[in-house]
């Protein structure tokens, strides 16, 4: 056992360790890239052949050519670098919560709006 | 020499952004948000600060894990926002005061504090937004700062003890500042949220308050989790309170609430606002 494995598991979470950082660096990498927009262009314009520059597994290209967000996650990418890739497609943090846990995106915001009443 | 005046802990949901680029103060989903700010600006009125020292998290604007700093502090004369590929507004530039900056990497490096120092830094809405929410009405941002990151996207996280630490540290560096100024701590980020897996909406009402309790007057209440048991409590990017933890720290001797907000939801998450005194 790896000595960053974290110690406790939590369900429907990752975390973001030294196993996946080494599993999703190249998905991870590119989606970086889209900090600039020449490059979100070139994505837009050519996905196959921009994620091959960056060479993402077969994994990591299905769930980006799928637009599966748990895919995504299970291949290692890092939430905060898939948030570029989601940008393109215009999605926001509520699109991808509504995607990860399976539900509508009004029934993901109705259910943190009856988290607040209860506080 | 410098005097820490206090600390403003604040969310910084990029979604603010946006609201704030719309005008939406006044919308009903953002004014429990926004209304938060303005007992916060007249103490800020009252305190003046001359220069801003704001412990932020990096969202994968600057850094990139081909190198991850644990703990990076900005050494720049002015510091760049951008759009971080998913459009935000940007901000004018931020002004920087390298000649601070290099005290406190002095200072801290002296306490065995292993930096990263940057002379380039982009800067990402976790610094800009609070600073925007601070001093809403200027063009651009008035008072000059220092950017602190601590890293809470590739783990191993620094722990809540070592962040309080830094904090600690922090505070003692920049009242050590050779200068007459006025200086005010940031942290941003938090509350309680998750955007990741299945468990993406969680939020964690009772311990954010329990946690806002505690930075008045037992700061050191946190430190006894682990990383892992700061993000099952909080979900995955809750772990962000190690900002406020560490700007709490910094904070010399008592301090006292100028006032506090909470507020679920801003996008998915249980957004904050705590801003404290020093006690003279």
């Amino acid at each position: 056992m790896s000595a960053t494995k974290p110690a406790l598991q939590i369900p429907g979470t990752r975390i973001f360790d030294s196993e996946l950082a080494q599993k999703g660096y190249a998905l991870n990498k590119m989606c970086f890239s889209f900090n600039s927009a020449e490059n979100r262009e070139a994505f837009r314009a050519d996905e196959a052949g921009y994620a091959r520059k960056f060479g993402l597994t077969v994994e990591q290209y299905e769930a980006v050519r799928t637009r599966n967000v748990l895919g995504l996650l299970a291949a290692g990418g890092n939430v905060y670098y898939l948030a570029k890739f989601a940008g393109i497609l215009g999605l926001d943090v509520q699109d991808l919560g509504a995607a990860q846990t399976g539900m509508s995106k009004e029934d993901f915001k109705a259910m943190l709006v009856a988290a607040g009443k209860e506080a | 020499m410098a005097r820490i005046v206090g600390a403003i802990n604040t969310s910084h949901v990029p979604a603010i952004g946006r609201a704030i680029a719309a005008n939406l103060q006044d919308d009903p989903y953002w004014k429990p948000f926004f209304d938060g700010f303005p007992p916060v600006h007249a103490w800020l009125d009252k305190v003046r600060p001359d220069v801003v020292v704001v412990l932020y998290n990096d969202h994968g604007l600057n850094f990139f894990l081909d190198k991850m700093p644990t703990f990076a502090v900005g050494a720049a004369p002015e510091y760049h926002n951008a759009d971080e590929g998913w459009g935000i507004p940007t901000l004018p530039p931020f002004k920087g005061v390298p000649g601070l900056s290099w005290h406190v990497i002095n200072e801290l490096v002296a306490r065995e504090f292993d930096l990263t120092t940057c002379q380039e830094m982009l800067v990402d809405h976790a610094f800009s937004l609070p600073l925007k929410l601070l001093w809403p009405d200027a063009p651009s941002c008035p008072v000059p700062t220092v950017p602190v990151c601590i890293n809470t996207v590739q783990y191993p996280l620094p722990s809540a003890r070592r962040c309080y630490k830094l904090g600690k540290a922090l505070g003692e560096a920049i009242a050590s500042w050779d200068e007459d100024k006025r200086v005010l701590i940031v942290g941003t980020g938090g509350l309680s949220h998750q955007l990741d897996g299945e468990r993406a909406g969680f939020v964690n009402p009772a311990f954010d308050k329990a946690f806002m309790d505690s930075l008045i007057d037992n700061p050191e209440w946190v430190t006894q989790y682990s990383n892992e048991e700061i993000v099952e409590k909080t979900g995955t990017q809750g772990i962000e309170l190690l900002m406020w933890l560490a700007a709490r720290a910094a904070l010399p001797g008592k301090v006292s609430r100028v006032h506090s907000n909470y507020h679920i939801p801003i996008s998915n998450t249980a957004s904050g606002l705590l801003a404290m005194a020093c006690e003279d």
